[in-house]
């Protein structure tokens, strides 16, 4: 998925680079407020982003090596965008995301230097603003427990991988270097991308459910919903009485930022569509002038292996396009929660409450 | 990634290459990308000269050839997304061995491929040539954000320990008859991960603190100070300053 | 060692009254009271949860004490002078890997006097010091990662001997190690001369190592006394959930060359 030098021109790709450095650069105040609270932290939040942001890129680089068996030899990884951002927050996510890029450009020539900036704002600014803007949406909805957070985590992994798709195309659409038709490549990507964002959105539920039961002071998304303190009475654990109910998580969570990201996910599914469905794609009319076009459907569905996830009606590119951004992104989520909701309703989890966390 | 690849990835040695500061090198690279990319897809000749240019800079360097293709499997991915697209992109068609394939798509084929192995190429070469720990200084001197450079060294630091911890519970699991087959198997694998990122933060608190014990207060002391001679500067522009001369030939042909 | 011209010099560590309880309530020390002389070499030994941990977190800081004071050569831990603090606290924490987070054993060693404002020649000098201390001087350009855990361990004390610290306190520094490195690490803290504070449960090497012990239990220091004296008290070890290794008889090692 990473994009190399070269599909997107360079002004793009430069307008790209601004973004994602834009976004760090807000994120590296950001993470600050992320990571300065917690027994250890008082008041240190600043110190404590480099070694805790760190460790966090590698975890998220060490991850996306644990392979998950699909069927028939085939398996899947972990992006992690949205994980990371569960876990510890949007800024802190974005920094880690934009690191393991980084690393991964210079060292491993996975992405092109040039695409740099594309790659981070593709991987990591949408991605986290995505899943962190849907993930915290529902959590307010939902109600308050473990469950929500999971469901939520599945919402937002899911989202954000398709939209992250869909950002691409966008950027593909202003500055791609061969015009490949718009609403094609919209339905191919977020088509194949909403398949990825179903075992995305697994991969990552299951994480942060695995973290949340252990230490749910960690997941970053779910502060506040910690369980409460027990006092022990003759040898019973008896819960000890709420000190003024909560709030905290909520009034810290940036409010702004929830907007945000719930409009840059709505903005991008729109803009996306509105383009993909609107502009009657150059190189399209081009074909069409030239009366070639019939020949061309022909050969774009049979010739590419991604047709087989393309809306049905490909041949009417212009509503597909639009429709693609709608269904893919939206519906899903709906039936993915759905999903998830049936299988998780079957496994009660029985959590002990959690352990205090120091030694 | 991590020290312990670094033996994979940078292959020691004592060419001028090697010699120049990570500094000139990461600009000279970026430049160079920067060239290959703003140069026409028609001037398919450049692409040729840009070649021989990294072939001589792996020449100077003594990378060989074998090292610097293997590495290079990294582009597969796009390699078969740049083949899809004589298929679907539409346009005037030409006919090879029966199949219709069009133009722009071939062209566009073509760009992709061309401009993306070539980046891939020169950042191997930087990668194959300069220490892990250089690459982060030369960052750092280039005006990257501190504190990003100080993540991304935290990150090269511990990727091999976390690395490390997740082959461990892997070990773990399997010696008590636990292989992964299949998605059912999934929610294992999940807590293994959602265990791993505990081991992870909780290693970084500690982290935190044995650097609050020796005096950290926010900021890396800066123990090595790069410099770079004159020379060092020109012998590193040589690659970009020459594509440059290509890529404006490139335009004005 | 820090050398300032004093006729009577004062402890280098008095903890007095200590207390302290974590933000979410939980009280770790009930008033914690220790005196370590310059030069001496103690052992701070006590079951798991006593609060050792916690009570070497404040020795450099790191926890603000509740009640009480901590004070290192007369100077006492405060906001004002944390640096200070820091440098004169050298901490080996338990997972070398925690501490080494330099990308080289070399930065890894210049990390805490670089901190303090050293730079070039007179740094490369003190890391050399360090490193020749404890035997690792030619692995210095090596990352800590390719290390052996004995190896790390004792570059982990290197970090701190650089600071040049008033005490070195251990916290279980033989935990991991194999009968070799152990021995290897014994010898060299023997032959350092700064006071030593070793937080353990592995009771032969606080005998081996150190003349005097105390045995911190539920927050409090519970008893104090020669090492041997403690050691042989199996009432007491057993009160206070420590047990000497099977076969093992105090009173029958020799005394340990102690000052």
């Amino acid at each position: 998925m990473h994009v190399p030098d070269g599909m997107i021109n360079l002004p793009v790709s430069a307008a790209a680079g601004v973004v994602a450095a834009g976004a760090v650069a807000v994120s590296l105040r950001g993470a600050r407020r992320e990571l300065g609270s917690g027994p250890l932290a008082e008041g240190h939040g600043a110190e404590r982003t480099a070694p805790l942001a760190g460790l966090v890129a590698a975890f998220v680089f060490a991850v996306q090596m644990l392979n998950f068996p699909v069927a028939a030899g085939t398996s899947g990884h972990l992006l992690g965008g949205a994980l990371a951002a569960i876990l510890v927050g949007p800024c802190t996510g974005v920094l880690c995301i934009a690191v393991v890029l980084l690393m991964q450009g210079i060292l491993f020539a996975d992405g092109g230097l040039t695409a740099l900036g594309v790659n981070i704002t593709v991987m990591g600014v949408v991605t986290v603003i995505v899943s962190y803007g849907i993930f915290r949406g529902l959590l307010r909805i939902l109600p308050r427990g473990r469950r929500s957070v999971t469901v939520s985590a599945f919402a937002a992994a899911l989202v954000s991988v398709p939209a992250a798709a869909a950002a691409f195309t966008l950027l593909y659409a202003i500055g791609g270097t061969t015009h490949i038709p718009v609403g094609k490549v919209l339905t191919a990507m977020v088509g194949v991308h909403v398949l990825i964002g179903i075992g995305e959105a697994a991969i990552t539920a299951l994480t942060v459910g695995a973290v949340i039961a252990v230490r749910p002071d960690l997941v970053h998304g779910a502060r506040g919903l910690a369980a409460p303190l027990k006092l022990r009475v003759g040898g019973e654990l008896v819960d000890a009485p709420a000190p003024a109910p909560v709030a905290a998580a909520t009034s810290r969570s940036p409010r702004g930022l929830l907007a945000a990201g719930l409009g840059t996910a709505l903005l991008l599914a729109g803009v996306v569509s509105f383009y993909a469905s609107a502009s009657p794609d150059g190189l399209e009319k081009v074909a069409a002038d030239k009366g070639i076009d019939r020949k061309v459907e022909e050969h774009a569905a049979a010739g590419s292996p991604l047709a087989d996830y393309g809306v049905k009606d490909i041949s009417n590119t212009r509503l597909s396009g639009g429709l693609a951004g709608m269904i893919g992104v939206g519906a899903t989520v709906v039936v993915g929660s759905g999903i998830f909701y049936v299988v998780h309703r079957r496994r009660t989890p029985a959590n002990a409450p959690v352990a205090d966390g120091r030694s | 990634m991590g020290a312990g690849h670094a033996h994979k990835l940078y292959r020691h040695g004592h060419s001028p290459v090697h010699a120049l500061p990570p500094h000139c090198k990461l600009a000279a690279v970026l430049c160079f990308v920067l060239v290959v990319v703003a140069t026409p897809r028609e001037a398919v000749w450049a692409f040729g000269l840009y070649a021989a240019l990294l072939a001589g800079v792996a020449a100077v360097a003594r990378v060989p050839a074998g090292f610097l293709l293997r590495r290079m499997l990294i582009e597969v991915p796009f390699v078969a997304f740049a083949v899809l697209m004589p298929f679907v992109v539409p346009g005037d068609q030409v006919h090879f061995l029966g199949i219709s394939l069009s133009v722009p798509g071939l062209w566009g084929a073509w760009n992709v491929l061309a401009k993306g192995t070539l980046g891939v190429a020169a950042s191997v070469l930087l990668a194959s040539t300069t220490e892990l720990r250089a690459l982060l200084l030369g960052l750092e001197r280039l005006r990257l954000p501190p504190m990003l450079v100080q993540i991304a060294s935290f990150m090269i630091r511990y990727g091999d320990v976390i690395t490390d911890e997740l082959r461990r519970m892997s070990i773990a699991r399997r010696s008590r008859g636990f292989e992964a087959r299949g998605v059912r198997h999934w929610g294992v694998l999940g807590k293994s991960a959602g265990a791993l990122f505990i081991r992870s933060y909780e290693r970084g608190e500690r982290v935190h603190l044995a650097m609050m014990s020796r005096g950290y207060t926010g900021t890396m002391p800066v123990i090595d100070q790069l410099t770079a001679s004159r020379a060092q500067w020109t012998a590193a522009a040589a690659l970009p300053l020459t594509a440059l001369a290509v890529c404006l030939l490139g335009w004005t042909l | 060692m820090s050398t300032q011209p004093r006729k009577q010099p004062p402890p280098s560590l008095e903890v007095r009254g200590l207390a302290y309880a974590y933000p979410d309530g939980h009280q770790a020390l009930f008033g914690v009271d220790l005196t370590v002389a310059r030069g001496e070499r103690v052992a701070l030994l006590g079951p798991n949860g006593a609060g050792k941990t916690t009570l070497v977190l404040h020795l450099n800081g790191i926890h603000t004490a509740g009640a009480g004071s901590v004070t290192v050569a007369g100077l006492p831990v405060a906001k004002q002078h944390l640096a200070e603090i820091r440098r004169r606290v050298g901490i080996v924490f338990q997972d070398p890997d925690d501490q080494l987070f330099m990308p080289t054993v070399r930065e890894d060693v210049a990390f805490g006097p670089a901190t303090a404002g050293l730079r070039g020649a007179e740094l490369e000098a003190r890391v050399v010091a360090a490193l020749t201390q404890v035997g690792m001087a030619e692995y210095a350009d090596r990352p800590p990662h390719h290390l052996s855990f004995g190896q790390r361990r004792r570059v982990a004390v290197a970090t701190v001997l650089a600071m040049e610290p008033e005490i070195l306190v251990l916290d279980e520094p033989s935990s991991n190690l194999d009968p070799a490195s152990r021995r290897e690490l014994a010898d060299i803290l023997r032959a350092l001369d700064v006071t030593v504070l070793m937080v353990t449960h592995d009771l032969p090497y606080a005998m081996e190592l150190c003349p005097r012990a105390v045995i911190l239990s539920e927050g409090v220091i519970a008893a104090d006394g020669p090492t041997r004296e403690l050691l042989g008290d199996a009432e007491l070890l057993g009160a206070h959930r420590l047990e000497l290794p099977f076969g093992f008889d105090p009173s029958a090692v020799p005394v340990p060359r102690g000052r």
